[in-house]
């Protein structure tokens, strides 16, 4: 009997506690959060760590060209299938996605489709500031999702190492390949 | 049979096996690359090293190569144990030392059996630290991409290109680590067979270009079983879609028609589907005579007051639209009216298969063309009319090499052994045809015209039955046929002549008397050709009518031009049912969309009698429905078929109306059946982008459409792994991406892929004997005659509306030698015409291997109603003063690569 009614008193005095310490949960969008990144000595957001995943966008390769081979791997390993692309080559055949859709209303954010990507082209940022007031908004096409440059990791380009030819690069010119070996030579 | 023991369980097997397709057999997991289950083995890429042991006492054991290694009873294996494991996985790194790193732009991908067989082994990390090898690639034509940097040099495709389908173009070349794989220089393949490189290659030096320019993984194809259209034969295909097109066709495995295999035509002829000149809408000619889109709704109250108001109504089959639509058709416009639709020659040609099909001869399946050990061939362009039969006679001469290898006690997998064995040796074939046949390098190739053909074939029907011949080649013809076990006699109608048919119907019967193992195969024209000629004899109405209805049948390539123009002045209302725009079709008055094979289940009927179901890939756009389905419609509105709702209620209709069809019901399971309680898929399982793919139109996912004409789904809901074989929409097992995955599903290696694969023969009925037919033949004659020349690229309507075929077509020529040129007063560079003032000009070629009096023509859309035609006497040819060659002149029949 006691004993309960000490637990009660603890209780509200525990409630009471909590009045007076600061919040964990900041008044989003009107007050900036109290952790948040400054800008100019204005704090103009929550921090972010680099690798939260958020808006997802598509990258560029150090040359300037966008990184994606359309090879589909994001799009099957994607849970909410809310990925849909068509692969399309240039006219030295370097692939790229001729549409690359992304259903944000769908997107759980799981960061699936960064992991599968063999180009780094796909990346998730520390942007989460997309919330629309109609949900057809939410449909990026590959126009609101390329960026101009090579996101986290600014010194990878596939078609440097992988063996296809496209325009710029020959047979052979690849990272660690011998020149296009001489298919009439009879030497050992 | 013997008794084997694998890591130490004890299993019964084929002792006539090796040990890896005992184990596949068996369903184990082991890797391999270079033995194909119709190639045999080779043992070039060590990848199927198992372990095998002495005896129980041997704790060592050896590695063996499982391909090369015959099935031993009492042998003890380990094959998933670690030495053997082991093996298999530096093996593999060292198959992987030079592999370019490029799966993720590699058509391959996600169906490589290199990646599945990679992952199979364990191998992950390379280790090599030196520089890669590398290859220039090379243009091998508009269907198949070469990227020789990821080659393994498994030289499967040496061994498919050259020793199985008699290619002469792709070879090895180079030595050491310069191993390359191509033609001499760039160029399109000249095989027929070339594009199964693309499934036979493990890795992606092959692949479609076609697929390539439209790419879609296969997790993402939405698939089905269907059945090819090209040509006569009814090979299986798998039809595959993304985004509402066509995608690719694969070859499906159905052990007693095509096997592995499938010809080009076949895998890159399903184009069309996609094309520009598809008919989307319905459409009714308004009084300007111009044609105006409607709705399924007006068209089909339009047509039902048309067809009350109308005194007459004739219909017109088709030999490429389905069983079914055909007879729906039938039933509308009653027995009297409805015609076959087809050619006049082809009509006869049609009806006498059908008497040989409906008595005691013999016609037998690819797989037992395969058996024969002697090939006649009168008149039957093969490799262009019916091109699978090609290379299951390509096949059928090496049974000669097999009978020498079974006396020298060599196994038939011993690949390489059995054929160095034979060297040059060759069961007989003959091919008595008007131009050079692809198949003369494998036989005797004999020139004749058609007549003579015809007359050839008497003598040899005469020379069985004990008439001495004069003749040498008739004599050893004869021989050759009285000497084999299981001779096969192949005619067909690519010369477009009757008599050649009669006369090798008298053949066979003759031997047949002999020998009750002798087959006949007749080839016609299209794939369902039989279904139509079935269901009519008659081919083409005689008078007009208020309302004359076509099926799917572009009449202008069957009727010559005059003729079709009188008939067409005498029909008041032209109702055309069609998927592509064509000649008719823009003289119709009222166009009704249809759904390609695509699109739409239909049962096939082909040469040999067997009825097949072949089922859409995925729903057509708007008001594009199956042919069947509109004629359903229709009839409905006349108070016809009712009660009849659904694909299954008409194929009964057809079964209870007519008692020789009544198999095709069975030759798939109908749309109740379910694979433990669930339909079948036709999407896979990790199919991807549901919920995005319509995301930039609306938000709002659709549902799937419903499937309620067959027991598969538009969807990945549902089941494929247990599905019967002739249901599967696609092959894929755990771990077999590929479609190597196919041997998961066979109850043995190369065996029946489990029930309904097969599709079920019709006209079974035997008892009836055939009489010697009379034949007519017209001799010696001096009048010059029009031998029609097919080709697989341009012969065939459809697939000739795909640009990659298309390109590959030739211009009208004519090909004669300088006796016949000089008779017909031309030369090199003038042109000849048909049947003087409407049809086409054909550009003269000489060529002296040509028999005299044979004027040899390209059957194409513009000629071919003209070859069609009955008699060919003089003054069908005539010298076209008015010609002037293209520029090109010199390419002009750059593809006729058989010349």
């Amino acid at each position: 009997m006691i004993g309960a009614l000490i637990s009660q008193i603890r209780t509200l005095w525990t409630v009471l506690q909590h009045t007076f310490t600061p919040a964990d949960t900041v008044e989003y969008p009107a007050k900036p959060g109290w952790f948040g990144v400054t800008k100019n000595s204005t704090k103009v957001g929550p921090y972010l760590a680099p690798r939260y995943r958020g808006r997802i966008v598509l990258t560029r390769d150090p040359d300037g060209v966008e990184r994606c081979v359309a090879c589909n791997l994001c799009a099957v390993v994607c849970p909410a299938d809310c990925i849909a692309l068509q692969k399309t080559e240039d006219e030295n055949g370097r692939w790229y996605p001729e549409f690359f859709r992304i259903n944000f209303s769908r997107c759980i954010m799981c960061g699936f489709c960064e992991e599968a990507c063999p180009t780094y082209s796909i990346q998730l940022t520390p942007d989460f500031e997309m919330c629309e007031y109609d949900r057809q908004n939410l449909v990026y096409e590959k126009d609101n999702l390329l960026i101009d440059g090579p996101g986290k990791y600014p010194d990878y380009s596939f078609y440097r190492i992988s063996g296809m030819a496209i325009g710029g690069k020959g047979k052979g010119e690849a990272e660690n390949e011998a020149p296009p070996a001489d298919v009439r030579s009879l030497l050992p | 049979m013997a008794k084997i023991t694998v890591d130490g369980r004890t299993f019964e097997v084929d002792d006539s096996d090796n040990l890896l397709e005992a184990l596949l057999g068996l369903g184990e997991d082991l890797p391999y690359f270079c033995w194909h289950p119709e190639m045999g083995s080779l043992g070039s890429c060590r990848q199927c090293a198992v372990v095998q042991y002495m005896d129980e006492n041997d704790e060592r054991g050896r590695v063996v190569m499982s391909c090369m290694t015959p099935v031993t009873d009492g042998a003890i294996l380990s094959v998933q144990g670690e030495k053997a494991s082991d093996f298999r996985e530096s093996n593999i790194e060292n198959l992987m030392l030079n592999h370019p790193h490029d799966c993720p732009v590699c058509e391959e991908g996600g169906e490589c059996h290199l990646q599945d067989m990679t992952v199979m082994s364990g191998h992950k990390d390379r280790q090599y630290k030196y520089q890669k090898t590398t290859f220039n690639n090379q243009d091998l034509g508009p269907f198949i991409g070469h990227e020789m940097n990821r080659c393994i040099t498994c030289y499967r495709c040496v061994r498919f290109y050259g020793d199985y389908s008699g290619g002469d173009d792709l070879a090895a070349f180079g030595s050491r680590g310069r191993v390359f794989f191509g033609r001499t220089e760039d160029g399109v393949l000249e095989n027929e067979f070339a594009g199964n490189l693309v499934e036979v290659c493990p890795t992606g030096v092959f692949t479609d270009k076609t697929l390539s320019a439209h790419y879609t993984r296969k997790w993402d194809l939405q698939s089905a079983p269907a059945v090819c259209t090209g040509c006569s034969l009814g090979c299986n295909i798998t039809v595959s879609e993304r985004y509402g097109e066509v995608r690719r066709v694969h070859n499906r495995y159905n052990s007693e028609v095509n096997g592995y295999f499938l010809c080009d035509r076949g895998r890159f002829g399903a184009g069309y589907v996609n094309s520009d000149d598809r008919i989307p809408y319905c459409g009714i000619r308004d009084a300007n005579g111009v044609y105006e889109a409607t709705s399924a709704e007006d068209i089909l109250s339009h047509l039902k007051t048309l067809l009350s108001d109308a005194k007459s109504v004739v219909g017109i089959g088709s030999p490429r639209s389905s069983l079914e639509a055909n007879f729906a058709l039938q039933t509308l416009v009653g027995e009297d009216n409805f015609y076959s639709g087809l050619s006049a020659v082809e009509a006869e040609i049609a009806s006498l298969q059908l008497q040989v099909l409906n008595s005691d001869l013999k016609t037998p399946s690819l797989a037992e063309v395969e058996d024969c050990d002697a090939v006649l061939i009168l008149g039957e362009d093969t490799t262009n009319h019916a091109p699978r039969l090609a290379l299951s006679i390509r096949q059928a001469v090496r049974n000669e090499a097999k009978d020498l290898a079974k006396e020298a006690r060599i196994p038939l997998w011993q690949d390489a052994a059995v054929r160095k064995l034979a060297q040059d040796a060759k069961s007989p074939l003959f091919v008595l045809t008007s131009s050079a046949d692809r198949l003369d390098g494998i036989g005797t190739g004999i020139r004749l015209s058609s007549e003579d053909i015809a007359l050839a074939g008497i003598n040899i029907a005469n020379g069985i039955d004990g008439t001495a011949e004069d003749d040498a080649d008739i004599q050893s013809i004869v021989e050759a046929l009285t000497n084999a076990s299981k001779p096969l006699i192949v005619t067909g109608s690519s010369s477009a002549c009757p008599e050649i048919v009669k006369a090798a119907v008298n053949i066979a019967t003759a031997l047949s008397k002999r020998n009750a193992e002798t087959g006949l195969l007749i080839c016609t024209d299209e794939a369902n050709t039989l279904a139509a000629a079935r269901l009519s004899e008659k081919p083409f109405p005689t008078t007009g009518a208020d309302v004359a209805i076509v099926l799917e049948n572009d009449l202008s390539l069957r009727v010559a031009g005059a003729t079709l123009d009188d008939w067409l002045a005498q029909v008041t209302s032209l109702v055309v049912i069609d998927s592509l725009d064509n000649s008719i079709s823009s003289r119709s008055s009222l166009v009704l969309p249809a759904a390609t094979f695509a699109e739409a289940e239909g049962t096939y009927i082909n040469n040999e009698g067997r009825a097949q179901r072949s089922f859409g890939a995925f729903k057509p756009k708007g008001d594009i429905a199956p042919a069947w389905d509109w004629l359903l419609r229709i009839c409905h509105d006349q108070n016809l078929l009712t009660g009849v709702e659904q694909f299954d209620d008409l194929l009964g209709s057809i079964a209870s109306a007519n008692e020789d069809l009544a198999g095709a019901v069975d030759a798939a399971p109908n749309a109740a059946f379910r694979v433990h309680g669930q339909k079948i898929s036709r999407m896979t399982h990790r199919s991807s982008g549901r919920t995005a793919i319509v995301a930039d139109v609306s938000l709002h996912e659709p549902k799937q459409p419903e499937d309620n004409n067959s027991a598969l789904t538009y969807s990945m809901e549902g089941t494929n792994q247990d599905s019967p074989g002739g249901m599967k929409a696609y092959t894929w097992s755990p771990g077999w991406n590929s479609n190597q995955s196919i041997s998961k599903y066979q109850n043995e290696i190369s065996g029946s892929a489990g029930e309904g694969t097969r599709g079920v023969k019709l006209f079974v009925d035997s008892s009836s004997q055939l009489a010697a037919l009379e034949t007519s033949p017209g001799g010696n004659s001096s009048a010059v005659s029009v031998v029609p020349n097919w080709h697989i690229f341009g012969s065939d309507e459809l697939t000739n509306r795909c640009e990659a075929i298309h390109s590959l077509a030739p211009s009208p020529y004519a090909l004669l030698n300088s006796a016949t040129a000089s008779k017909l007063g031309v030369k090199a560079g003038d042109a000849l015409k048909l049947a003087a003032g409407e049809a086409p000009s054909l550009a003269v070629m000489l060529d002296d291997s040509i028999a005299e009096g044979c004027v040899i023509c390209p059957v194409l859309e513009e000629t071919r109603a003209y070859l069609h035609l009955p008699t060919a006497g003089d003054g069908l040819l005539v010298k076209d003063e008015s010609w002037t060659p293209p520029a090109d002149a010199e390419n002009i029949i750059s593809s006729d690569r058989s010349s």
